[in-house]
């Protein structure tokens, strides 16, 4: 196998955590709803769902959190990224029962109180959106792609974002936007 | 005191907060007490007859509460008419509304309506519904349609004339010491904004309550209020934000009308959400088209004539073809045009408008051509466009109300550092490693769409310093809510951070739907006719108020900045909060109208210049572009940040155009082979490269009061020429259809 180039090669498409089957967490479930526990943005909430409902359902349809967009329900898309245990996820392709007991993380949970993440106010500077219905994806993605050091340069950015589509094509705002939290981010880290 | 011109200036979006924190809600987001779900079931052939709809399966699944179909859904109170949404009246995007009859007119047609307590179990249901069909025999490409072709008197809504000639054709091709003729193919596209159509729909009583993706509340509501045959007024639209549309939510499709008529049936709110393969066959899309051009010139480069015609399928219902002559007809003074549109009835929906309608494909056909001219006349591509460039309108033979483009090609080949290109086509001079490099550049024109109907605006400004501004329309993703903030500012002198702006509520003053690039210019005329009518009220009222340091001022000569009135003979002065507080009053109000003139003196249109620079590798077929510019004339640029986002995702659009975005139909099917976002490409991030925009300011005082030409569109329109120019100056290969895909490049030449 030939070793990687650094943040050129691999897929971009998040990593899905591995679905913990049912009968591993709790004995059989479903057919009918069954109750599942999870944190999500911080909060831990119980939501009854059948075990073929998706986590995205789970979150837009019964908890009201409708931040995480549905362009496709068929993994193509990536406006409905959320982090699952702070990786970051096609919650389209994820089941629900299959979150118990883990941490969701959506666009809600960003923001510390009133204060945006710098990756919501770079988004905002610089205009890294049009309509917003692939925006909280891609903020979700870009604020893991910091987290797993995959902000080089912009071939590396706009390889690694390329697993969210953006109509408006905002790409080259959005590919801004992370440069600036990016370029924050180290200068903070000399001071 | 002075404050920054507001108009103009790049203020970051006035829904960026909801937008980057999850807080805008969508269609599907609107989740009233006791909401239940709706999912359309369609048509599996293409054409024939229902024989038989078994309904008892999904009857029985658990969670369903209805299943609708031809045999119980409610007529609708008349037959629709299909009339583009910028007549500001209703908006069918068809001439045609499903589940009336037995009769399927093509593949994905609603055949039923399942409503379940809960999406999955919809979902789930609505794969239960057994329908059987007795089939019929049909075509839906052009290679199965073509022998069967006629001539439509008109087209696009009936708003374009099917066949537009002047001069004499035959003898400037006569005359011609060079012809260029050229034969292209475009695929089918689809729009595929990434929110997928939705409305929730509630009843209260009589009174209905949709949230719709759509890019004119007003056209929903007069649209829907026709087909339920209840009154406008019973009918309130409600569309603050949505998810994109590029045309796909310009017209009104039969979704919004079956979530109503499924809501009063189960007497329960219903959200009906397309998924992404039902947007395919249920929100139109660019028919597919082939488009011929034969271009005369003499050996200097002047044009003798140009010869067009366009064959494409339409559906049963309508005479529908994208407008593309109107780029061929309108770029360039040329003494002869013949342009004719073939149609052929397909086993389709009616096509409908998609980002750049026509003039992204005409544009491709006439400025190729123009490129093709230039090599073989060993001419400088922009000096030939130059050579041709059209003082007049070449259509109605009037003036212009503005240009700019030589402005355009000017600047544009400054920056793009056009001077330095090699002008000889090369096949493969310059290199880097595999990659062969090209560059090429095109014009784009698109016209300025008068509006037919007063558009109308409130400005209110209250006591404590602030103002309001409101207007129907919707913002998919234009600027819309923010520039209304600074036109609203700009009129009343105050600073657009104090002005809120409502809008996307049918309760609000009526604007027309925003098409055609038209819609920045006829919200901001209403605003800017509201908010002056109210500057002038309070300005009238201070200088007859003994109470005020304005008394006795000269009206006229009263300044207003940061709301606060000053006149400049002694300075003195006060905000208008200052007086509406003396005054007991808690805020003032006006309502403005702006009539469009609608006169005809001028012609009108919208001008830019393009340009890209390409790498090919011709061996595994691969294209990459690395660099874009497009230099722009719209007219007046209410902001800056926001214009220039337009411009750039319609250039990306022309990326898009050239190289990735096909729908293709299954031709044994009859059916779209490729309805998902995993096999209809569209750009991603990596295919972007940066992109320079520029934007010239020309002064237009016929198009509206502020001179807004529009942004919506022009960015694609020559986009996709230039891009192919570029890879015939790389490869010395000329690719006439789009997209040009990894096979054609990699096939040999
Ligand atoms: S909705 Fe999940 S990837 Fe598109
Ligand atoms: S902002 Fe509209 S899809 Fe990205």
């Amino acid at each position: 196998m030939t070793p990687r180039e650094p943040g050129r090669t691999g897929t971009a498409v998040p990593a899905v955590p591995r679905q913990a089957t049912g009968a591993e967490e709790h004995g059989d479930l479903g057919p009918g709803p069954v109750d599942v526990l999870l944190t999500v943005n911080g909060t831990l909430r119980r939501v009854t769902v059948e075990p073929r409902v998706s986590l995205l359902d789970a979150l837009r349809e019964r908890m009201g959190v409708t931040s995480p967009k549905k362009g496709c329900n068929q993994g193509a898309c990536g406006a409905c990224t959320v982090h699952v245990d702070g990786r970051r996820v096609l919650s389209c392709l994820t089941l629900a029962v299959s979150c118990q007991g883990r941490e969701v993380t959506t666009v809600e949970g960003l923001a510390d109180g009133d204060d945006l993440h710098p990756m919501q106010r770079a988004f905002a500077e610089e205009d890294a959106f049009q309509c917003g219905y692939c925006t909280p994806g891609q903020l979700m993605s870009a604020v893991a792609l910091m987290e797993e050091g995959h902000t080089g340069d912009d071939a590396e950015i706009a390889e690694w974002m390329s697993g969210n589509l953006c109509r408006c094509a905002a790409y080259p705002n959005i590919r801004q936007a992370v440069r600036n939290v990016r370029d924050g981010a180290a200068a903070e880290g000399e001071r | 005191m002075t404050i920054p011109a507001q108009i103009g200036r790049g203020m970051d979006r006035v829904d960026a907060h909801a937008k980057v924190t999850g807080a805008a809600r969508y269609s599907a987001e609107h989740r009233p007490p006791g909401a239940v779900h709706a999912v359309l079931v369609g048509a599996r052939i293409p054409r024939g007859r229902i024989t038989g709809i078994d309904t008892s399966a999904a009857l029985a699944a658990e969670g369903v509460i209805a299943v609708l179909s031809h045999l119980n859904l409610p007529k609708v109170a008349q037959t629709p008419h299909l009339i583009p949404s910028l007549a500001g009246t209703t908006a069918h995007g068809q001439s045609f509304f499903p589940m009336q009859d037995d009769r399927i007119h093509y593949a994905g047609q609603p055949v039923a309506v399942v409503v379940a307590d809960t999406l999955e179990r919809a979902e789930y249901a609505a794969g239960l519904v057994r329908v059987s069909y007795a089939e019929e025999p049909w075509v839906t490409t052009i290679a199965q349609g073509r022998g069967d072709t006629y001539e439509p008197e008109r087209i696009f809504g009936g708003f374009v004339p099917g066949r537009i000639e002047r001069g004499d054709v035959e003898a400037g091709l006569a005359r011609a010491d060079v012809r260029i003729e050229t034969t292209h193919h475009f695929a089918a596209n689809h729009h595929n904004p990434i929110e997928p159509s939705a409305t929730t729909a509630v009843w209260e009583d009589s009174k209905l309550t949709l949230y719709d993706a759509t890019q004119g509340p007003t056209a929903t509501r007069l649209t829907v209020a026709q087909l339920l045959g209840i009154p406008p007024s019973d009918v309130r639209v409600v569309s603050e934000f949505v998810g994109g549309s590029f045309g796909s939510k310009a017209m009104i499709w039969a979704h919004p009308t079956l979530a109503a008529m499924a809501a009063q049936h189960v007497r329960a709110p219903v959200t009906l959400a397309l998924d992404r393969a039902q947007t395919f066959t249920n929100t139109g899309h660019r028919e597919e088209q082939e488009q011929t051009i034969t271009l005369g010139a003499t050996r200097d480069g002047e044009l003798t004539a140009i010869r067009y015609a366009k064959t494409s399928p339409t559906s049963p219902f309508d005479d529908w073809a994208e407008p593309s002559m109107g780029p061929v007809n309108r770029l360039y003074a040329c003494p002869a045009f013949e342009g004719v549109h073939h149609l052929f009835k397909a086993a389709t929906m009616t096509p409908t408008f998609m980002r750049a309608p026509g003039e992204g494909t005409g544009a491709f056909v006439i400025e190729t051509a123009m490129d093709e001219l230039a090599h073989e006349l060993g001419m400088d591509p922009i000096e030939l466009r130059l050579r041709n460039h059209a003082d007049l309108d070449p259509e109605s033979g009037r003036p212009w109300s503005s240009k700019g483009l030589r402005e355009c090609y000017a600047l544009g080949a400054e920056l793009f550092g056009w001077a330095d290109r090699d002008p000889a086509p090369v096949t493969g001079a310059a290199r880097e490693g595999h990659w062969v490099l090209g560059t090429g550049m095109a014009s784009a024109i698109y016209p300025v769409y008068g509006v037919v109907n007063p558009q109308r605006a409130r400005a209110r400004v209250y006591a404590d310093g602030r103002a309001v501004i409101e207007t129907g329309c919707s913002d998919f993703g234009t600027g819309a809510g923010t520039v209304l903030r600074q036109v609203a500012a700009d009129a009343l002198g105050m600073d657009a951070e104090a002005v809120t702006a409502h809008y996307g509520d049918t309760e609000l003053p009526t604007t027309v739907a925003a098409v055609g690039s038209a819609g920045a210019g006829a919200i901001s005329a209403a605003a800017h006719t509201a908010a002056t009518a109210l500057r002038e009220r309070l300005v009238g009222q201070a200088v007859t108020d003994p109470g005020s340091p304005l008394h006795g001022a000269d009206p006229a000569a009263v300044r207003v900045s940061g709301g606060r009135m000053v006149r400049p003979d002694t300075g003195a002065g006060e905000t208008y909060g200052e007086m509406l507080g003396r005054h007991m009053t808690f805020d003032a109000e006006a309502l403005g109208e702006w009539a469009p003139p609608g006169g005809d003196e001028y012609g009108m249109a919208t001008f830019g210049a393009q340009f890209a620079e390409v790498a090919v590798d011709p061996d595994l077929g691969l294209v990459r572009v690395r660099r874009m510019l497009g230099v722009f004339a719209p007219g007046r640029v209410l902001n800056h940040k926001t214009a220039r986002s337009q411009l750039m995702g319609g250039m990306l659009w022309g990326l898009g155009q050239a190289l990735l975005e096909a729908t293709h139909m299954e031709p044994d099917q009859g059916r779209w082979a490729n309805p998902s976002l995993g096999e209809y490409l569209i750009p991603v991030n990596a295919d972007a490269p940066d992109v320079r925009v520029e934007m010239i300011e020309v002064e237009d005082r016929a198009v509206n009061p502020l001179g807004v030409k529009g942004v919506g569109e022009i960015g694609q329109v020559g986009m996709a020429a230039a891009i192919a120019n570029a890879i015939f100056h790389a490869t010395g290969r000329r690719f006439r259809d789009l997209p040009i895909t990894i096979e054609a490049v990699m096939a040999p030449a």
